[in-house]
């Protein structure tokens, strides 16, 4: 009896392990096929491999379209980040300090699009820029971005904020800190940390984004509407090799914000 | 002396419900050391948080120096507190802390330097200035929050339930330690807890609040012998409690029929007449064991059957069943051991003598019914 | 008095810039777009009405409210297919992997591929199982084919591959959560008593991981409904989506209000769902202190 349910279990761990490392494999394979090709000697993406080569790289980094579209988005990822950082963490210390009729529906607002597809925060601003009889750029596009993005600044800073003992910040007004000293001695470089994780989160999201950009950019593309554009044309080893660096670039920035995320967890 | 923090008519509500502090006033002279002594809820920290200005009053005033702060932010106030929780700067080195108050003021860094090294020396914790707080234990955290509020020279030191996180050793090590402290700098200290025994070890007077009043102010000798209230006889220290009707009254010297007989006290309250349902405390030390056919004197007399004796050390703690009601407790000294061999065995018959200055008698209105 | 007055006017400075933005960017958008979902296409734009006509056209129009009912089909089938692959991952990463370090790696691991371009990872789907793409390549060069074949690709099945691709991280977050609660006394608790592991877990663990599985299902539906660059990339004719209709109503197709009126339905459809499974899983939540 215990003997069976000992040899069940261990057929069990072995399924389950072998269905986990499927579960990986599934997850990296892409991600290696993606790379793998952008090094292949051959203009299609077919089996087996040719050679290896950085002419799709060489090619990448001439191609003007893309590299203004790269530009693009930095710009575009740069300023939104600014932004919400500034008014994501604004509505956080109002959400944590300040009580005011409304303040539920306010926080349901502001949290909204982290919940909802960003089709729907595309099309609505579409909406009002229509209606305001503004032109669409890249700055349409920064302002959607920061409003799409805006939420996950407010939940990492109010998290923080929530856990950050007040009685600092009467200690330090105790000890003659006028109000501006308190905020920027005591109460910011605790919150730091979130700041800094959320907004490079914050930064890749909107570098990669494409449901609120497709319906609020103009003339100019950012880099993922320039591929995705290109894409209708067909697909090309060009794309892996830009991929591959924006998989590398988005990889060093995830690893460094989710460390200071979790930094500031812990504090 | 003249009064450095006065406190006139202060009434603190929440939201228009709650009242912590209810038309308190309270008067420290320069250099004493009060302490605002209650159970939590009582008001005590509300009162010492708006002496620091983090609250402030819904009604009256408060001045400091002879000068109205009232309405002044912490950081225009010339007082200092010691928090609950220490509240260190997590992200400061020890000398950043205690430096912090003089670098917000614009104090030049030559100047800090030789103030804050001073001020670490004062407490001992010269060789952890550069650590960080997570790095020190519960005392050496006490000690840098009291160098970072002493290094500001306030004309008044507030501190908040300062010892409460600590374990009984390390407690009544700081106590001293913050005494002599307060003797060394003639400095005012307010000083708040809801342990009693903190209280009469530390303070030249105490404040002993209940539902946002002032319940009584005294030495803490005042406090334990003379107690206005039976709120406070039984707040403070250990009291018996005996229920009785007043049989007669000679101006404040009051004879209760109790137990089968009669016990004369003083009272502390006024409107005590005969016929009266009164409460009378005793303290446990303060009752005599007669010896064998030994007189009582003036002293009233009543007797019981020995329960237990609980050894303390020093003391022993006799409970005795007076026949109804709870045991009856007296505190004996141990001198000898001697003493302790000749102590009435548990079921023996003892008679107590009890010195009517010792008793005080309250209007009975209830409270501590058992 | 005159601290208290600039401290009040520096809450409200602080108050007012989100509460502006708010008021600006989410809820008159929000507004505006309901309101267009009541006026009229006259091309070549719309004018102001209040009519239902496009709440109408899309209940009743086969073409709309059939691409509502396939958006849904897909999005649970994305839901499932997430579970399956995605909880015998979590469980092995809680209950298997032993060092904290090495848990908390794999975990990153799995979570990374969220942030790292969306639509590239749509696209290596269209790569690999293209006509000409590496699955048929290798199928071929393998000798298992004997030609390339169509069936890969621009159909629903490589749209739940992609769609489930890009959202399993979304449903072993929630998962992990859940799972990492679970006290591994009461695991062995039911061993102990002589429960055999497939009924413990059956009893025991996927009972106490249920708030982790309605919380991952719904994210995982929630971001099928409001996708349309998987349609897009690897749909083919019969792959539109809600999503993708709304898209055209904007572009090509020119009818905004229409295009409106479908934003709103998308908006109700999310909102319900996340709304049905809060309930859900306050509902489910064993309190396990």
């Amino acid at each position: 009896m215990a003997s069976t349910v000992h040899a069940q279990e261990k057929i069990g761990d072995n399924l389950i392990g072998l269905a986990a490392a499927g579960a990986m494999l599934f997850l990296y394979v892409p991600v290696v096929v993606l790379i793998a090709f952008s090094f292949n000697d051959n203009r299609s993406l077919t089996l087996p491999f040719k050679g290896f080569t950085l002419d799709w790289y060489v090619k990448a980094f001439n191609n003007q379209d893309m590299m203004e579209a790269i530009g693009n988005s930095f710009y575009v990822a740069t300023t939104a980040t600014v932004v919400t950082l500034i008014i994501g963490t604004a509505a956080a210390f109002t959400l944590d300090r300040i009580s005011f009729p409304g303040k539920t529906l306010f926080r349901r607002l502001i949290l909204l699009p982290i919940a909802l597809p960003g089709i729907i925060t595309g099309i609505s601003m579409l909406n009002l820029f229509r209606l305001i009889g503004f032109n669409l750029s890249l700055e349409t596009v920064i302002l959607g971005h920061a409003t799409a993005l805006v939420s996950i600044v407010v939940t990492q800073v109010y998290a923080r904020l929530q856990r950050f003992n007040r009685r600092l910040e009467e200690a330090s007004s105790d000890l003659g800190a006028r109000p501006w000293q308190t905020f920027f001695l005591v109460t910011l470089p605790n919150i730091r940390s979130a700041m800094i994780g959320s907004a490079l989160l914050s930064f890749t999201l909107s570098f990669d984004e494409i449901p609120v950009t497709f319906f609020l950019t103009g003339r100019d593309n950012t880099l993922p509407m320039y591929i995705y554009s290109t894409l209708r044309r067909g697909i090309t080893p060009e794309i892996n090799a830009i991929g591959t660096i924006i998989i590398l670039a988005s990889l060093v920035l995830i690893v460094l914000s989710v460390y200071l995320l979790q930094k500031s967890n812990q504090e | 002396m003249s009064a450095i923090v006065e406190i006139q008519n202060v009434t603190k509500t929440y939201g228009g419900k709650v009242t912590a502090v209810d038309d308190l006033s309270l008067a420290v002279e320069e250099g004493e050391f009060v302490t605002l002594l209650g159970p939590s809820g009582c008001g005590k920290t509300t009162t010492l948080r708006m002496i620091a200005g983090f609250e402030i009053p819904t009604r009256g005033r408060i001045m400091l120096a002879g000068e109205d702060v009232t309405d002044l932010p912490p950081y225009h106030r010339q007082v200092n507190t010691v928090f609950q929780d220490y509240a260190l700067f997590p992200h400061m080195t020890i000398q950043e802390n205690v430096g912090y108050g003089l670098r917000v003021a614009g104090v030049p860094k030559s100047e800090v330097g030789p103030k804050v090294k001073d001020a670490l020396v004062r407490v001992g914790l010269l060789d952890k200035a550069a650590d960080r707080p997570a790095m020190l234990s519960g005392g050496q955290k006490q000690r840098v929050a009291l160098a970072r509020a002493l290094v500001r020279q306030p004309k008044v030191l507030l501190l908040d339930e300062p010892l409460s996180a600590l374990d009984a050793k390390l407690r009544e090590a700081m106590q001293v330690e913050i005494k002599h402290l307060h003797e060394q700098l003639g400095l005012t200290f307010v000083f708040v807890t809801h342990d009693q025994r903190e209280a009469l070890v530390m303070s030249d007077r105490v404040v002993v609040m209940d539902q946002g009043k002032i319940v009584q102010s005294g030495t803490p000798s005042e406090l334990y012998d003379q107690p206005a209230s039976a709120y406070v006889a039984d707040f403070i220290g250990n009291s018996n409690k005996l229920r009785g009707r007043v049989v007669d009254i000679q101006g404040r010297q009051v004879r209760v029929k109790v137990l089968g007989t009669e016990v004369s006290g003083l009272a502390r309250q006024n409107g005590i007449s005969v016929g009266d349902l009164v409460l009378m405390t005793v303290r446990p030390e303060k009752v005599q064991l007669l010896v064998e056919e030994e007189e009582a004197g003036s002293a009233s007399l009543l007797s019981g059957t020995v329960l237990d004796n609980l050894f303390h050390g020093s003391t022993c703690r006799m409970e005795i069943d007076m026949g109804e009601g709870e045991p009856f407790v007296v505190d004996l000294q141990l001198r000898t051991a001697l003493d302790q061999a000749n102590l009435a065995a548990p079921g023996s018959r003892v008679r107590l003598a009890i010195d009517p200055a010792t008793v005080s008698v309250f209007p009975d209105d209830g409270a501590f019914a058992s | 008095m005159r601290e208290t007055t600039r401290r009040q006017l520096t809450a409200t400075a602080i108050v007012s810039a989100p509460l502006m933005w708010t008021l600006v960017f989410l809820f008159i958008p929000y507004l505006v777009m309901f309101t267009y979902s009541f006026y009229l296409k006259k091309f070549p734009t719309f004018v102001p009405a209040f009519e239902f006509v496009n709440y109408l056209t899309i209940i009743s129009d086969p073409q709309y409210y059939q691409v509502l009912l396939r958006t849904a089909k897909i999005a649970l089938t994305v839901a499932v297919c997430s579970f399956l692959i995605a909880y015998p991952l979590t469980y092995f990463l809680v209950f298997k992997v032993k060092s904290a370090r090495l848990r908390s790696i794999l975990y990153m691991a799995v979570i990374v591929p969220l942030w790292v371009s969306y639509l590239l990872r749509a696209y290596t789907w269209k790569t690999i199982l293209g006509n000409e793409g590496i699955l048929n390549s290798f199928l071929v060069w393998s000798g298992i084919l004997s030609q390339p074949t169509d069936i890969f690709l621009y159909n629903q099945f490589s749209m739940v591959v992609t769609l489930t691709y890009i959202f399993v991280p979304f449903m072993v977050m929630p998962l992990y959560a859940s799972l990492e609660k679970i006290p591994r006394s009461m695991i062995e608790a039911s061993k102990d008593l002589g429960v055999g592991p497939l009924r413990t877990f059956w009893h025991v663990t996927l009972p106490l991981s249920m708030p982790g599985v309605i919380a991952g299902a719904t994210f995982t539906i929630c971001l099928t409904f409001g996708d349309f660059v998987a349609p897009f990339l690897v749909g083919g004719p019969n792959g539109a989506m809600i999503a993708t209709i709304i898209q055209s109503q904007f572009g090509a197709a020119l009818n905004w209000p229409l295009g409106a009126a479908l934003s709103i339905i998308m908006l109700i459809i999310v909102l319900t769902i996340i709304s049905v499974s809060d309930r859900l899983e306050r509902a489910g939540r064993i309190d396990l202190n």
